[in-house]
């Protein structure tokens, strides 16, 4: 059974998708938890500037999710373009 | 020297028999060191308190304990079982039924660990709130246990399924990506789990009145937390239960391992930072019990961000299972 070498180059871009979005997923979704957290912590201790702290935390997650977007992105590219 | 089927599927089920045991005995063992040490504490702190303290010592023990019972289970059938050899998919069910329960079983252990530990601590701070933290401690290490459970499920779906007719390529490929989904999935939502229970028990100790309020914002944290583990059961199960036509191609075969692997990593770092926000809503209910509800909201939409990854690697194992 000959393997084609289009074969493997396919192959190998879906285990690189899994490969990149897996591990991608990995930090973003620690690192938001902590913004969450240290906003959680703040609103306790302040709760008056509730409405600041949650904006903050979601201006901070968004950020920190751009990591996971680019690992969407490049995972979408390798299965679907390249 | 031709080796035949059957000792092929001898090697990989002895060899996922030491996977399943292996891996499954770190989380437990991490876990029972971590809440003897919290007893010793606990008991200096508080010697009249020692009663309690070492029969909530030994419970959290057992709780955590179970985890590596499921993986020693798992390890024993693969080892006594007689299973067919009519197909070389044995080779890789075996290996994956022991990928899944020896991952499945670190987190959750682990997990639960945290409450025992903390609930040891709690009593020597507030002996009269032992029965209330050990409670709080039951549940927590229970909820904790859950994707042990989802790991020793997959393991036995693989092991006892009917794989006949089936073509061995790519379902060896979807059989191994099922194991590494469940597992590796598991381990975030294990650790998470626990952390939440952990602060709600320390909280308890200190704030007493905040006791309901606390464990029931603890019981929403642990739940969000489960979903990765279940994104990971899913997928897992799509793995197992899709039908694919033979093919000699390896790209479908790819693309199904991908499915497993993106899903099992993809699922842990969302867990454990729902698991971290848990942890710190919980601290801050127990220090401001008036802004709780305030602070149950940030959390939730925090979780639901957080998530946002996790759901990122489902959408793409989907699209490596059904488009590709």
């Amino acid at each position: 059974m000959a393997i084609e070498g289009a074969d493997i180059v396919k192959a190998a871009a879906c285990l690189g998708a899994s490969i990149s979005m897996g591990l991608g997923a990995l930090g973003p979704g620690i690192g938001e938890g902590m913004v969450a957290a240290k906003a959680c912590e703040a609103i306790g201790k302040n709760p008056s500037e509730a409405g600041l702290l949650t904006r903050t935390m979601l201006v901070g997650q968004a950020v920190t999710e751009s990591t996971g977007i680019y690992s969407l992105v490049v995972a979408l590219l390798l299965l679907f373009v390249v | 020297m031709a080796i035949d089927i059957q000792t092929w599927v001898n090697v990989s089920a002895f060899s996922g028999a030491g996977i399943a045991m292996g891996l499954g005995a770190i989380g437990a063992a991490v876990a029972e060191g971590n809440t003897a040490a919290s007893a010793n504490y606990a008991v200096s702190r508080n010697p009249s308190a020692s009663g309690e303290i070492f029969k909530s010592m030994l419970v959290g023990q057992a709780i955590a304990e179970s985890a590596a019972i499921f993986a020693l289970v798992v390890a024993m059938v693969l080892m006594f079982s007689p299973f067919p050899s009519d197909s070389l998919l044995w080779v890789f069910v075996m290996l994956a039924a022991g990928i899944s329960m020896g991952f499945g079983a670190i987190g959750a252990a682990i997990g639960s660990g945290f409450p025992a530990a903390a609930a040891c601590e709690g009593m020597a701070r507030q002996p009269e709130m032992s029965g209330p933290l050990a409670t709080n401690m039951l549940i927590g290490s229970a909820v904790c246990q859950t994707p042990a459970i989802f790991a020793l499920v997959t393991s036995f779906i693989l092991m006892f399924k009917d794989y006949t007719g089936l073509p061995l390529a790519p379902t060896w490929a979807a059989i191994l990506g099922a194991g590494i989904s469940t597992g590796l999935s598991t381990i975030g939502s294990g650790v998470g789990g626990g952390l939440i229970a952990r602060e709600s028990c320390l909280g308890m100790a200190r704030q007493p009145l905040t006791a309901t309020t606390l464990t029931n914002t603890m019981l929403l944290g642990q739940a969000v937390t489960q979903t990765p583990a279940i994104y990971g059961l899913l997928i897992s199960f799509m793995l197992i239960f899709s039908s694919s036509p033979e093919t000699a191609a390896l790209t479908p075969a790819m693309a199904l391992l991908g499915a497993g692997i993106c899903m099992g990593l993809g699922a842990s770092g969302p867990a454990l930072g729902i698991g971290i926000t848990g942890q710190s809503a919980v601290k801050a209910i127990s220090r401001n019990l008036t802004a709780a509800s305030d602070i149950t909201r940030v959390m939730l939409i925090g979780m639901a961000v957080s998530e946002s990854t996790g759901i990122y690697a489902m959408v793409i194992s989907l699209c490596l299972i059904f488009v590709v």
